[in-house]
Order: structure tokens, then C-alpha cells, then sequence
């Protein structure tokens, strides 16, 4: 099954490449990975999705925790959490089908970000199902050319993970997960 | 003190002006470093400049690989971090099979070396390597220095990250102008901000009673002991342990000496070339009591048939090993002596004599099997030149360091360790050439130890050329070469597995006797038994480093053998009785 992570690493040259080793390196595929800047300058946060079983998916924790640079890491993956992947999607669009395509578009709540005689390209913000079922959709009208930025999420709620990452004191996902994913 | 002016004074008194490359030494001699091992070059060459205001002693090796080896073997002798120090580019790669050996085997060393000035990084300038990259995946952590003012507090992280937790190789990569700038120098100021990293894990109650319950419910548990157990120091306790709860110990390759070979609950080593009953009493157990180990394939042979009836605690302090190759019942993460002092207020004494009496069963045919309880055919055995070292040496404050082969696995079963850090061995990355080197680190870590060299003529090569720095340093290492005019274990696979194809297994070796004294080391060279006591009796006496070259049968096999890939059970045994075979050639 798909397994999200978020990631809270310290800001600093080579981060992304620690990460990026030890899923090569312990053979686990990386389906997306994303990363930016967060509420704290020394913080950057990554939303790492993975197909991974449960054993997988704990070891993959636990292997990101012995990254030095690494901050916190959660599985979020069996939480509400809100999940957002943007796509750009460039699909053909002639006289005759253009005011189709505009309808789907606005079914699926898209906005069309640029227009050319032959094509619209459109900006769709949304889970990950959501964009494959506009992709569905536009797909017999001709997909031209279409990226995605990978997820990124958040868990649902109040609690706030930010303050704990940057001053390393979430031990959270140590000892008792072992344990209670065992 | 108390008054702010006074502390300021302090403060400043502190901090002085000095180059990267001066503080480089100074804070390795605050973290307790006595000795380095290196080979200078042009970028790490304002270090070594500034080496002479130090009192670091320098070992200089022959080739980086044996700097890295040295500080491993410093570091599994001593429990002390191992320093190695090497230029940019080639300096920096040829050290990188040290680097993994140390990694494989969690042993804590810093590896230090120069790189190219900050501008020229990234234009493949000469000897520009990126060597944090290469090392990423064979260090515990790694660091790339581009100021004087970082040298202070990565050294001092370094030095942490080495040691802590599960320990493990630091690189400390280091450019030229990193060396040569000068800052302010405040050690107290460079105290380590590692943020992310947390070695100290303990494990929750609960686990501990569903422990002690697993422990309290068994009739046939065993305890594997592996390296884990030296590293955190548990020898006591795990003794405490195994004599208050009755419970047999098997140990690991790397966990040889963690709890005497003479003590009677010692079972001996597990794994490929275990012995046979360790293996079906592993095989026949109701629980394992992984203690500071990690499954291994080497010592678990096929994991679908592995302990079947077995529950398995796993008492380890990286949590990233719990469930990686056996899926564990209870997993206590954390430090194992702390968790061992934590449980043992609470072992119940109980009386397994039954189980024991049932395992001294198994050792059945063995002995009758051992080639030390076989008449003298007139052939000098591997085993035979082991046993009658241990023999010698055995009274003594020895360390024997072996090499990779078939030499490394006769000395696992045929010289009894008492005592932990006596053997120093290259297990989990099974390094060719790492004896020598290794042996040399572990002399300077123990100066009044009688160190032993057992290595094999093909190993031995590997790493040679630092015969000459052990005369150089003066030091008294003993190496026995056990020489066989084979790649002995490979030779023994091709001979199981590839229908004796020897395909690239035969050596054409020089005369170890007289490369020896090209170094001026004594030599010997040996062929019988009964020239093994006087050899090794006189290497002893000699005030010197001395060679002796024994020559021993060259189609030698090790068993028992656990095919790769067999049931751990499933053991290639020693023909019964031996003396035919040996008396018909």
C-alpha cells in the first residue's frame, strides 16, 4: 500500500540527497517525494509517499530517524490529513471542443491558466484522485502534456508538529511505535 | 565568579585566534586522542603543518586503506575512538574500505580528510573527489568543512556521533582553505547541535513484562550474543543473566569473548561455521534472546526455516534492525546493558538442567569428529597451528586479530577467547587485508597486549606494505600466516558448490620467510607440528616483531558448513573419521 511520511529535516546543503540514498540504498521506491520551506527558516518539511507494507513502512521510519539531519517523522498515512497534488495539464482544445473542455474544467473546479488557438492548459489543485479523474476525463479530448508536483500534506486538527521538529524533542516515533507496530 | 566582568574575562581567556588546521589538532586532543593515523598529501598538507605543535603522535601508514583499518582496530581494541587522517582524492577514496568495515561492524572512528579549496570544488580539480558523496552510504554521518570557524564543532560532532548510540565511521571532509583560515577558537562556544539525533532510546514498561514473560514461560531458551554486548559493555550482565535464569548462551562471530569460552553455559559460535550443536540448539528452541545482534545471513542461514518454534526477543539499540530480517515477538530498543540491568531484578531463577542436559546430547559425535582429538598423520592442519597458538598464548594478555577466510573461521572455533576485545575480526563486511592493519591499531591502543596476526597468504598480501610501519613504529606484533597456497574459502565453495573448478583460487606466493626480513622482521617458516610450540615460543621470546609461515595443508576444509541459502540445521559435517582420508594421501 501507498505509505505518506512527513519529514522534518534541518535545513541544510545535502538533506535531500541523505533521503533520497537511503531509499536507493534500502531499496525502497519512492513514488513522490516533495520538499520546501516551512514555518522556521532552519526546517524544511518533505511529504515522502512510498509503497510499502507495515514492516516496510516502520523500517523506512526508522532508517529516516538514524539520518542525523532528520527531525521528525511521521507515518500519516491512516490519519485525517489533508492531501493536496497540483497539476498543469496542456489538452487540446479546438473550436469545437473547447467549450467542452471548459465545462469539465469547471466540474472539477480547474482554472484555465493559459489559452492558445489549439490548446487550454489548466492548473487543478486537489488529492490525487481528484486530478486523475480530470485526467480521465480530458484524456479523449487529447492530453498534450501534463506534471504534477507530488503531494503534500498536513494532518487535520490543531496540533502543530513545527515547534517540536526544529527543536528536536519529538521522540514520539521511537519506542513505543516499534512496539505498537510490531 | 559570580560577577559578570570576571565571567567575561574568563570567556575571552578561552578563545584564541588560530587556524582551522590548529584547531583541527587541538580539539582531537580534547576529545583524548593520542594517536592518528594518516598519509599526508597536498590538501590535507596545513594540517600536517600544523601537526608539530600537537603532541598527537602520528602512525604513518603505507597505503589509506590501512590508515582506516588501524583506527578500527584502535577502536575495537580500546572501546576508544579510532582517528584516521588522509588527503583529498585518492587518499580520500582508498580509505573508503575501512570506512565500510567500520560500518559494517558499528565501530566508532573519524575519518579526516583534506579536500580541494572551497572555490575549487565542483571543477574537477586535481585529486577532487566527492568524497562525502562517495562515503554517504558507508558512514554513520558525514560532514563537508568549508570555514575554519565549522572545524571546532564538527569535530567535536563527529567525535559524538562515532561513539554514541550505535557507533559508527564519521567522515570529516575538509578544505584547504578550511584549514589554512584563521578564526576565533572557543571550544565551550562549539558545543555539538545535533537536533535530530537521539542514541538514547529506552524501551516502555510493558515491553519489559511481555519480556520477562516470554522468559518466565520458556523451556528451551537461548541467548545469542553478539557484538552488541562488548560495544555497550554488558558482559557482566549478560553472565548475570544467563547463570540467574539457566539460560544457554550462543555468541556471534563478533560476539567471540563477550562472555568467557570456558564458562558452562557458554555454548560457542553460531552461524555458517558454528558448531553443530550451537546451530540445532538454536534450531530446537522455544524463545531466542537476541542480545546486541542482528540476524545476520551468516547466522541464520534460511530465514524460512529459521528457530521455527521460537519466540524472539530482541533486545538491540538500533531500532532500524528490529524486524529487518526475523520478525521479533517483544524488541526492546535500547542501550543493552541498561535494558539488562533494568530486567534482571526480575529473572526468576528456574531450572532448564533438562534443556541443558538435552543440548550436552547434541554435541554428541562432535568431538569424535574434532580434528584435535585425531592421531598426528604427519600433515600440519590450520586447526592444529590455532589451537596450539591458543595453547601458548591463552594465559597471556593477548589479542589475536585474523584476517578473512578460512584461517578467521579456524580461529572462531579453535582459539578460546575469555575475554572481549581479544579477537578483532572483520565480520559483517568480511574485509581481505584488514589483519595486518587492523593489528597494528589495536598494538597502539594496548601496548602491553601480546598481539597476534592470524591471516591467511592470500589477505595477507592485500595489505603488506604495512609491514614496514609496524617496524617503523617499533612495534612488537606477532604474525602468523596461515599459508595454504590457496584462496582458501573461496577454494572450499568451488569445491562444494563449482565441481572443483579452482578457478583463480591457487596462489603463487613469494617466500614470506624472506620478504619478512627484507623488513628486517624475524621469520620462520613452519611444516610440521611439532615445530608449531618451539615457532611460536620463540616469536615470544624475541624482542621484536616476528613472521613465522605455516605452511598447512592446502585442500583443508572448514566444517561445519551451512550452505548459503540452507537451513541453518543443514550442515556440511567433517567426514567421520578423519585419519583415512589424511592416511591415504
Amino acid at each position: 500500500m501507498l505509505n505518506t511520511f512527513m519529514v522534518y529535516v534541518e535545513n541544510k546543503p545535502g538533506v535531500l540527497t541523505r533521503v533520497a540514498s537511503l531509499f536507493r540504498r534500502r531499496a525502497f521506491n519512492i513514488d513522490s517525494l516533495t520538499v520546501g520551506r516551512t514555518e522556521k527558516p532552519e526546517v524544511s518539511r518533505m511529504t515522502i509517499t512510498v509503497d510499502a507494507d507495515r514492516d516496510q513502512a516502520r523500517r523506512i521510519e526508522a532508517n529516516l530517524y538514524k539520518l542525523v539531519n532528520v527531525l521528525l517523522v511521521e507515518n500519516i498515512t491512516n490519519q485525517p490529513a489533508i492531501v493536496r497534488d497540483l497539476a498543469l495539464i496542456r489538452v487540446a482544445a479546438t473550436h469545437d471542443a473547447r467549450s467542452h473542455v471548459l465545462e469539465l474544467a469547471s466540474v472539477f473546479r480547474a482554472r484555465v491558466v493559459d489559452v492558445s488557438p489549439e490548446s487550454l492548459t489548466m492548473e487543478i489543485t486537489g488529492a490525487e484522485d481528484k486530478i486523475d479523474g480530470l485526467l480521465e476525463v480530458l484524456r479523449p479530448y487529447g492530453v498534450l502534456e501534463m506534471v504534477r508536483t507530488g503531494i503534500v500534506a498536513m494532518r487535520r486538527g490543531s496540533k502543530s508538529n513545527g515547534a517540536a521538529a526544529s527543536e528536536g524533542t519529538a521522540t514520539g516515533a521511537t519506542n513505543d511505535d516499534v512496539s505498537q507496530s510490531v | 565568579m559570580t560577577d559578570q566582568k570576571n565571567t567575561a574575562a574568563t570567556s575571552k581567556a578561552k578563545t584564541a585566534t588560530m587556524t582551522g588546521a590548529s584547531i583541527l589538532w587541538e580539539c582531537l586532543e580534547r576529545e583524548g586522542v593520542k594517536h592518528v593515523f594518516g598519509y599526508p598529501g597536498g590538501a590535507i598538507l596545513p594540517a600536517y603543518d600544523a601537526l608539530k605543535h600537537s603532541k598527537i603522535h602520528h602512525v604513518l601508514v603505507r597505503h589509506e586503506q590501512g590508515a582506516t583499518h588501524m583506527a578500527d582496530g584502535f577502536a575495537r581494541a580500546s572501546g576508544q575512538v579510532g582517528v584516521a587522517v588522509t588527503t583529498s582524492g585518492p587518499g580520500a577514496t582508498n580509505a573508503v574500505t575501512g570506512i565500510a568495515t567500520a560500518m559494517l561492524d558499528s565501530s566508532p572512528i573519524v575519518c579526516i580528510t583534506g579536500q580541494v579549496g572551497s572555490k575549487l570544488i565542483g571543477s574537477d580539480a586535481f585529486q577532487e573527489v566527492d568524497i562525502t558523496g562517495v562515503t554517504l552510504p558507508v558512514t554513520k554521518h558525514n560532514y563537508l568543512v568549508t570555514h575554519a570557524s565549522e572545524v571546532a564543532r564538527t569535530i567535536r560532532e563527529a567525535f559524538y556521533v562515532a561513539k554514541s548510540g550505535r557507533p559508527g565511521p564519521v567522515l570529516v571532509d575538509i578544505t584547504k582553505d578550511a584549514q589554512q583560515g584563521t578564526c576565533e577558537f572557543d571550544w565551550e562556544a562549539a558545543k555539538p547541535q545535533l537536533p535530530g539525533y537521539r542514541p538514547d532510546l529506552s524501551p516502555a514498561p510493558k515491553e519489559y513484562a511481555q519480556a520477562l514473560e516470554l522468559i518466565h514461560n520458556s523451556k528451551r531458551p537461548v541467548i545469542l550474543a553478539g557484538h552488541g554486548v562488548v560495544i555497550s559493555g554488558a558482559m557482566r550482565e549478560v553472565r548475570d543473566f544467563a547463570e540467574r535464569a539457566g539460560i544457554p548462551v550462543a555468541l556471534t562471530l563478533l560476539g567471540l569473548g563477550a562472555l568467557p569460552a570456558s564458562h558452562p553455559l557458554n555454548l560457542g559460535m553460531m552461524g555458517m561455521h558454528g558448531e553443530a550443536w550451537v546451530n540445532h540448539t538454536i534450531q530446537e528452541a522455544d524463545l531466542l534472546l537476541a542480545f546486541g545482534m542482528r540476524f545476520d545471513d551468516r547466522v541464520t542461514g534460511t530465514l524460512k526455516t529459521y528457530a521455527p518454534n521460537a519466540k524472539k526477543i530482541h533486545i538491540e539499540i538500533d531500532p532500524a534492525e528490529i524486524n529487518k530480517n526475523v520478525k521479533v515477538d517483544v524488541p526492546l530498543v535500547g542501550d543493552l546493558r541498561e535494558v539488562l540491568l533494568e530486567l534482571l531484578p526480575h529473572v526468576e531463577s528456574i531450572d532448564r538442567s533438562e534443556w541443558l542436559d538435552s543440548i550436552d546430547r547434541l554435541k554428541g559425535d562432535s568431538a569424535v569428529r574434532d580434528i584435535q582429538n585425531l592421531p598426528d598423520s604427519g600433515h600440519l592442519y590450520a586447526a592444529h597451528v590455532i589451537n596450539d597458538l591458543w595453547h601458548q598464548t591463552r594465559d597471556g594478555n593477548t589479542i589475536v586479530v585474523t584476517d578473512v577466510g578460512q584461517h578467521q573461521m579456524w580461529e572462531a572455533q579453535y582459539y578460546k577467547h575469555e575475554k572481549p576485545r581479544s579477537l578483532i575480526t572483520s565480520g559483517g563486511l568480511g574485509t581481505m587485508g584488514f589483519a595486518l592493519p587492523a593489528a597494528i591499531g589495536a598494538k597502539v591502543a594496548c601496548p602491553e597486549s601480546e598481539v597476534w596476526v592470524v591471516v591467511g597468504d592470500g589477505g595477507f598480501q592485500m595489505t603488506m606494505c604495512e609491514l614496514a610501519t609496524l617496524v617503523q613504529e617499533k612495534l612488537k606484533i606477532h604474525i602468523a600466516i596461515i599459508n595454504n597456497g590457496f584462496l582458501g574459502m573461496v577454494r572450499q565453495w568451488q569445491e562444494f558448490f563449482y565441481d572443483r573448478n579452482y578457478a583463480a583460487t591457487p596462489l603463487l606466493n613469494p617466500d614470506f620467510a624472506k620478504l619478512a626480513e627484507a623488513y628486517g622482521i624475524q621469520s620462520a617458516t613452519v611444516s610440521k607440528r611439532s615445530e608449531v610450540f618451539p615457532a611460536v615460543e620463540s616469536a615470544r621470546q624475541h624482542d621484536g616483531p616476528v613472521l613465522i609461515n605455516f605452511k598447512v595443508e592446502q585442500e583443508d576444509t572448514v566444517f561445519p558448513m551451512v550452505a548459503a541459502g540452507a537451513a541453518l540445521h543443514d550442515m556440511i559435517r567433517r567426514p567421520s573419521p578423519i585419519v583415512e582420508t589424511a592416511e591415504d594421501e
